[in-house]
């Protein structure tokens, strides 16, 4: 049994020494997100039709590719923030906290490597069969 | 000692206060947040089926136009609308803006009614236009 008081055992200790950094980006990508959600919501409602070829021949273009790419990153990178969060509000034993935001992150980093991976495919990859 | 003589004091807890609007809201901005977490797999498999040929892109077509696949789409889209109108309202929080009770309220309101009108806008687009 420790003979320190409260207050003693946390002194000397320091914060986590990111402050406001995790606060802020999350702040920072939901601005990102904006533009970036509301060209995803415009470019469905302005594809004529919603064939392969069409959302094919509309994801190959560069400038669509390059935003679906940076739309996939952000929304992977906020949602991570936003899932590790809840998981430190809700989840109090240690061990299982650290495994849950591991395995988020390993999932996240996943899915959206791989949709990037497949958008980057389609946009340098040939014509579509 | 290590243990206090008396227990610390603890503020009154979550269930003393009356359900109002602004915890309302805060709880479904974190709920709809989950549920637009939840579909990024759902996401992610379209764009790799969209890569992968047209047979695989019919494929899910048809998975997300089945009835359960279409209900989670509608949600899902409304958890988009809600998640991105609240969060604007946070982001004006957040330089200070908008904090009035006057305000609050408006606000509060023109997110859930927004989110409601645009989900509809959406689908009700999509279908007049023969899309689905």
């Amino acid at each position: 049994m420790s003979l320190r008081s409260p207050l003693g055992r946390v002194l000397g200790m320091g914060s986590a020494k990111d402050g406001t950094g995790h606060w802020w980006a999350e702040r920072v990508s939901s601005v990102a997100l904006v533009p970036l959600t509301l060209w995803a919501v415009g470019a469905l409602l302005a594809l004529p039709r919603l064939d392969f070829l069409a959302v094919r021949t509309f994801f190959a273009e560069p400038l669509h590719s390059l935003l679906a790419v940076l739309l996939v990153a952000v929304m992977a990178y906020h949602s991570d923030l936003g899932t590790a969060v809840i998981v430190e509000d809700y989840v109090h034993v240690r061990g299982v906290k650290v495994f849950l935001l591991l395995l988020l992150r390993f999932a996240y980093v996943l899915i959206a490597g791989s949709a990037i991976f497949a958008l980057l495919q389609i946009a340098f990859g040939r014509s579509p069969a | 000692m290590s243990t206090p003589l008396r227990a610390r004091p603890l503020s009154p807890h979550l269930d003393i206060y009356r359900w109002q609007m602004g915890n309302t809201l805060s709880i479904l901005h974190r709920l709809t947040g989950l549920a637009l977490a939840l579909g990024l797999p759902a996401l992610a498999y379209f764009v790799l089926a969209l890569a992968h040929g047209s047979a695989s892109y019919r494929q899910a077509q048809h998975l997300f136009m089945s009835p359960v696949g279409l209900l989670w789409l509608v949600a899902w889209s409304f958890a988009f609308f809600y998640h991105l109108l609240n969060g604007i309202r946070h982001l004006f929080w957040d330089i200070g803006l908008g904090f009035e009770r006057r305000a609050r309220t408006v606000s509060g309101w023109v997110v859930v009614g927004g989110s409601v009108v645009l989900t509809l806008g959406l689908w009700s687009g999509l279908w007049l236009s023969d899309r689905l």
